[in-house]
């Protein structure tokens, strides 16, 4: 199966093929490199930008406000922060020309923890971004949604922002995309740019064929009675995991990947609130102002007769960074054990 | 108007000719007039309580009126892209727009066709034309416009883009990201890159901020071709855009133009609006010159400006009583697809 960064390039190789996509650039996006993470090689229409995220980011409007379909990658989204009066540019165009002007753009930036990053290569974006209006915003965890995803994006007519959990990027997935084949060392081998010079190699693609996962929907990926988990990104397998392991204990957890961030799929958070009347949201951007925290507000708001116990956000913890040390990053960013203790205290809170 | 100011047994003091033609020259003072008429109308409807806030361009029209005379006007990347910044309404009079657009905003009507009541006055977007929306940030449009050049260069043709702000605005990081992107080696973008030089930002004076001796120089380490001009007179606005277009378009490379404005009712309503002693007014320049040459009498430059008082007047009563934007049509367009 093909792992996210795979699945990503598949499908940007599938959308400059066949949803008009113009530009998949940003820094090191091109050839040789085509991307920190891989996801980028070998496409057609990469290319290489200025060390300049803000260039990025106004080249995007540009291009997509002059017809062109930019797919624009900041490298690491702990270099977009200084661009988001752009960010909030490409959100508010269409509303502040009232309508006249939209801003078909997509951009991609990896986010979280999970490789060794330290400050600077560990942030999360999700709760800055959920704060800016005009933007669709999805986050994928495994490499097919991430496809589907990407897919919907570069036909959507106003700018999206995908997340993508950067230590899932390298995992594979379990589902094959349409097209795929079977062998991942045959994807490998068509796909993946050799080591060493690169000048004279081109990808073969596979016939990778359309599929579209809707902005809005989020998946239920495990049915449970006692509670339910809504994460995203990252933290979605963790809860897998910790549901799983919870089984034994005789609890049983409903996970709810939720994928898109905004809009997002209220009437299945609601629907299983109502089932489990538990409800974690779990995520690793810091915990004020916290993306989870507006989904426990509204859940108070709308579920408060159907709730046995509060509802709980595990997040990353508020401080200025996440430490290189390991002991740091553990502390810092929600990791199994924490997840299976808050689902296990979640679920046998009693009043 | 052409008529009445070639008709014969004027004296001409002047013997030397202005480098255009005369019904070019009758057309500019025009919408020069029209669009100080236009600015001072706002600014009363500001005075008046008939809007919140007026910023804008009195004082930029010699140059502002070429620029616009000059685009090629047009929707897509065949047609000149303009990412305009507040103080433009010469511009927009120049291609044709109806001034009473402009009124509107300022009233925050729901007639109003930039933005539905939503943003300042000043603010203009219109697809259309290719005017991409201003918004008050002062720097993001330098970020954006070469995007639009980049399609261009793509498209093929001679549409450029044309982008515009004010010197205090080339203190941010998105002017360099301009001069950097537009001059890529390879991939050179077709770009105008306009600095109108009014010597302030706000209440802090240029000089006390910028060391460079020419915003203009900045373009010369990137290689570009630059040029101030003296952006209060329109006849030299004219002939020095006009070769730095032709430069673009022929070239598909960025030319950077410095233009020396005024800033004739200061930075917005927020300092007061009211007129500034010491600046040069370019209308009352240009009007000195078409007299002396010629061109147009005392007589018929009143009239312009009487005509033009009433019109927009009138337009003004009309906007006066058209109705605010409803409450919940703040849901509208947040996305595309929310029409």
């Amino acid at each position: 199966m093909a792992s996210m960064a795979q699945a990503i390039r598949l499908a940007l190789h599938y959308a400059e093929e066949n949803l008009g996509v113009t530009d998949v650039f940003g820094e090191d996006v091109g050839p040789p490199l085509g991307g920190v993470f891989t996801a980028t090689q070998g496409l057609k229409t990469a290319w290489n930008s200025p060390l300049d995220e803000r260039g990025i980011i106004g080249c995007a409007i540009g291009l997509a406000l002059a017809g062109q379909r930019p797919v624009a990658e900041i490298q690491f989204c702990d270099y977009i922060f200084n661009t988001i009066d752009l960010l909030k540019l490409a959100g508010n165009t269409n509303w502040s020309s009232n309508g006249d002007w939209n801003v078909p753009m997509v951009v991609r930036t990896p986010v979280g923890s999970g490789i060794r990053g330290s400050l600077y290569h560990s942030h999360s974006f999700d709760a800055t971004m959920t704060h800016i209006p005009g933007w669709k915003i999805v986050m994928p965890s495994t490499p097919i949604d991430a496809y589907g995803l990407l897919l919907s994006a570069c036909q959507d007519p106003n700018p999206v922002m995908v997340l993508e959990p950067k230590a899932l990027l390298r995992m594979k997935g379990e589902e094959l995309i349409p097209g795929e084949p079977g062998d991942d060392r045959v994807l490998s081998k068509m796909i993946d740019a050799p080591l060493g010079d690169r000048s004279q190699w081109k990808p073969q693609w596979p016939d990778v064929q359309p599929y579209t996962v809707p902005i809005g929907k989020a998946k239920r990926v495990r049915e449970g009675r006692d509670l339910t988990v809504v994460s995203y990104g990252r933290t979605l397998p963790l809860s897998v995991k910790a549901a799983q392991a919870l089984e034994g204990e005789g609890i049983s957890a409903e996970v709810i990947d939720l994928r898109s961030l905004w809009p997002y799929d209220w009437e299945m958070i609601r629907e299983s609130v109502r089932k489990t009347g538990r409800v974690l949201y779990l995520n690793e951007d810091t915990e004020v102002t916290n993306f989870g925290e507006h989904l426990v507000r509204r859940t108070v708001e709308d579920a408060f007769y159907d709730l046995l116990a509060p509802p709980r956000l595990l997040a990353g913890k508020f401080v200025p960074g996440i430490g290189l040390a390991d002991p740091l990053e553990m502390a810092s960013v929600p990791q199994l054990p924490d997840v299976t203790e808050a689902m296990r205290a979640l679920a046998r809170e009693q009043p | 108007m052409t008529e009445t100011a070639s008709r014969r047994g004027r004296p001409t003091l002047v013997k030397e000719p202005l480098p255009l033609d005369r019904q070019l020259l009758v057309r500019m003072h025009d919408l020069m007039v029209e669009s100080r008429v236009l600015e001072e109308r706002l600014i009363q409807m500001y005075r008046q309580g008939h809007g919140y806030f007026w910023i804008g361009g009195p004082g930029e029209e010699a140059f502002n009126v070429p620029l616009g005379l000059l685009m090629k006007k047009g929707q897509g990347p065949a047609h000149d892209y303009l990412h305009a910044h507040y103080r433009q309404s010469g511009t927009l009079m120049a291609l044709g727009e109806d001034p009473i657009g402009a009124l509107r905003q300022m009233k925050s009507a729901a007639s109003d066709p930039y933005s539905g009541g939503r943003n300042f006055a000043g603010h203009f977007s219109k697809r259309e034309w290719n005017i991409v929306p201003v918004s008050s940030p002062i720097e993001v449009q330098y970020a954006m416009a070469p995007g639009t050049a980049m399609a261009q260069k793509r498209h093929g043709g001679d549409g450029i883009t044309i982008v515009t702000g004010g010197d205090a605005g080339t203190a941010e990081g998105d002017f360099a990201t301009c001069l950097v992107w537009s001059s890529r080696p390879g991939n050179e973008l077709p770009i105008l890159i306009v600095v109108t030089q009014n010597q302030w930002g706000i209440s802090t004076a240029a000089a006390t901020q910028q060391g460079c001796k020419s915003i203009a120089d900045r373009g010369k380490a990137f290689g570009m071709p630059t040029r101030t001009i003296d952006g209060n007179d329109p006849v030299a606005s004219y002939v020095e855009l006009q070769k730095a277009m032709a430069h673009v378009r022929k070239e598909r490379k960025p030319f950077l133009l410095e233009a020396n404005v005024s800033r004739l009712y200061g930075h917005s309503s927020a300092s007061g609006a009211n007129l500034v002693a010491g600046e040069s007014d370019c209308i009352a320049d240009f009007e000195a010159r078409l007299e002396a040459h010629g061109v147009m009498t005392r007589a018929e430059m009143d009239q312009v400006r009487t005509r033009w008082t009433e019109e927009i007047a009138a337009k003004a009563r009309q906007v006066r009583d058209e109705p605010l934007p409803e409450p919940s049509s703040i849901w509208k367009h947040v996305y595309a697809e929310d029409r």
